[in-house]
């Protein structure tokens, strides 16, 4: 199918998405991606100028709990599923190029 | 030996039976029958065991024990428990050692449940079929090349092969409804906001729903006794000021007197010919009993997975943000910048269905397609809403198939991801619009597959929902039938 969803919307998508995709991967999302908008644009049908979004359903509003302190994951635990950790750190390849920086 | 929770939780606690045996029973069953099935990504046998022990203490010391005492449950593993891997059953989570239990697991072991196993599932609860675990194959008890359902599939097909008592699952479009109803056995999806998702790894949250899947409409009851009720960690979860939590087993007995019945004539159609056979006996049964059926439309039913596609995908893309190979779970080896540790990561880690669904949600909450795909949706939802508000002005209860035909083949749909969102019609309004739903064993296809339907009352009217199951659980004995491979 001709995609409303061609390869270079595919890969900018993916981009947004942190998702390196292959070159196989994009031909395919595209294909697939255009099938299901299409049949999502099914939307369109309905007029819904008056009709106000609905994020959810439930019959309570913003909720709110009082600023105390309470017990949390000691540094430990919140570390053991890194992948990489150091010094209580979470480890991470260097973001900022040489001579970058502040 | 009668494997209800409800039968074995009164022969533990009354010291006819000791938990342990009990166990050791199930563990037997699932040595003989799980190689065929595979429902169980992690079995838990020694702490099961020591958590059977220390019942039978208890209960040897005359001390009291908790509403599941001893009986042996299995958790779906997007359920958070600091024993085993919590694996959501992708590459990402593998070896992902949760540090707290969700609430949920730990209602459980305060009702002195034992825990006999995580099961499979579709990867991140994102499927109907359990073929899109990434770990693992799961098939249906009742015939093993057809699929057990999904994305709680193991639940499904662990309780349908009376591989533990009763399950918790999750729904976000049908996850708990549908592989029970392919299954043939009881699942129930209580209201949004019934029961509490801390600890549930989310996917659509404001779809998502714990809920138990289990032989019985009373052992449904007695588990949402246990899960249901207000928990603070859950900011969605609802206060019990605002909907009171009753003893869903009080009154089950009771026949709803004067039953309205919902039925919408034009959703039937879609259904293969002997769902839509079952689904008029159904109506029969309840008929007898004095029921009224009222003929109702839903006008925007038909726009349902429209509508949830673009919500449930936009929500998990933003949920699943959070897998960045920094703070846990899978990290590619490849990866030489920041940038790389994230995409190359989640390249390598997570399935085709999990990618797709992150692109398509990505894409409908984009700059440039907002207004016309996500916002549209939500528009929509309350359409859709608006539906069910109407319905249940007019009814006590709407009656529809779970899905349009009985388990499909393994492999038969996993090439073409649309034709796999369209068998799930019938229970993803359900949760667009945040209403209890429930699906029901009610007979068998030519070739032996179970057939369900579904029952979807009020929001938090879980303990009429359960009334009205049980009055046609009681005529018939189709929860009663076993898969030969269970026998």
């Amino acid at each position: 199918m001709a995609g409303k969803i061609d390869e270079l919307l595919v890969r900018r998508v993916a981009q947004l998405a942190r998702l390196e995709l292959s070159d196989q991967e994009i031909v395919q999302f595209s294909m697939q991606l255009s099938a299901i908008v299409n049949y999502i644009e099914k939307l369109n049908e309905l007029n819904t100028d008056e009709v106000e979004p609905l994020a959810h359903c439930l019959p309570i509003c913003n909720v709110f709990r009082s600023d105390e302190v309470l017990p949390s994951l000691t540094q430990e635990r919140a570390l053991a599923n890194a992948p990489d950790a150091e010094n209580g750190y979470f480890k991470v390849p260097k973001v900022l190029e040489n001579g970058g920086g502040a | 030996m009668e494997w209800t929770v409800r039968a074995l939780q009164e022969q533990i606690s009354a010291g006819q039976i000791r938990s342990e045996e009990v166990v050791k029973a199930f563990f037997e069953r699932i040595d003989k029958i799980e190689p065929q099935v595979g429902a169980f990504l992690t079995l838990l046998k020694e702490t099961a065991y020591e958590q059977a022990r220390s019942v039978d203490e208890k209960i040897a010391a005359g001390q009291p024990v908790g509403p599941l005492a001893g009986v042996p449950l299995a958790i779906k593993d997007n359920l958070c428990m600091t024993v085993g891997p919590t694996t959501c059953a992708s590459k990402m989570l593998e070896h992902f050692y949760s540090p707290y239990n969700a609430h949920v697991v730990e209602n459980l072991k305060a009702a002195d449940a034992v825990i006999v196993g995580k099961t499979n599932m579709d990867e991140f609860a994102m499927g109907s079929s359990t073929e899109n675990s990434g770990l693992k194959r799961t098939c249906n008890p009742w015939n093993t090349s057809r699929v057990p359902g999904g994305s709680s599939g193991g639940s499904a097909a662990a309780v349908a092969a009376r591989m533990c008592a009763a399950a918790l699952g999750s729904d976000t479009g049908g996850s708990i409804r549908q592989p029970a109803g392919f299954c043939g056995v009881v699942g129930l999806k209580p209201t949004y906001g019934r029961v509490s998702r801390y600890g549930l790894v989310a996917y659509g949250s404001s779809l998502d729903q714990i809920g138990p899947i289990t032989q019985t409409v009373e052992d449904s009851a007695i588990l949402l006794n246990v899960i249901a009720g207000y928990d603070s960690r859950d900011s969605t979860c609802v206060s019990e000021d605002i909907a009171p939590v009753p003893d869903y087993t009080a009154d089950l007995e009771q026949p709803f007197e004067g039953l309205r019945i919902a039925v919408v004539e034009s959703l039937l159609e879609g259904a293969q010919i002997e769902v839509q056979q079952v689904i008029a006996e159904v109506l029969k049964i309840y008929e007898a009993q004095g029921a009224q059926l009222v003929p109702i439309q839903m006008p925007h039913f038909d726009y349902a997975i429209s509508a949830y596609y673009v919500i449930a995908t936009a929500e998990a893309s933003s949920n699943l943000a959070r897998y960045d190979g920094v703070h846990y779970g899978y990290r590619s080896s490849r990866a030489q910048d920041y940038i790389e540790v994230y995409s190359k990561s989640r390249d390598e880690a997570l399935g085709p269905e999990v990618k797709r669904r992150i692109m398509l949600g990505t894409f409908a909450l984009s700059s440039g397609y907002y207004d016309a795909y996500y916002l549209k949706a939500l528009k929509v939802r309350n359409l859709i809403r608006e539906d069910f508000t109407r319905a249940f002005e007019q009814a006590d209860c709407l009656m529809l198939p779970v899905s349009p035909t009985t388990a499909f083949r393994l492999g038969e749909k996993t090439a073409d991801p649309l034709q796999m969102y369209l068998a799930d019609i019938y229970t993803i309004a359900v949760n667009l619009a945040g209403v209890p739903a429930a699906s029901i064993p009610c007979g068998l296809d030519r070739s032996r597959l179970p057939i369900g339907f579904q029952i979807v009352t009020a929001p938090f009217t879980e303990q009429t929902l359960l009334r009205i199951a049980r009055m046609y659980e009681r005529c018939t004995c189709w929860h009663q039938q076993l898969p030969e491979i269970a026998q």
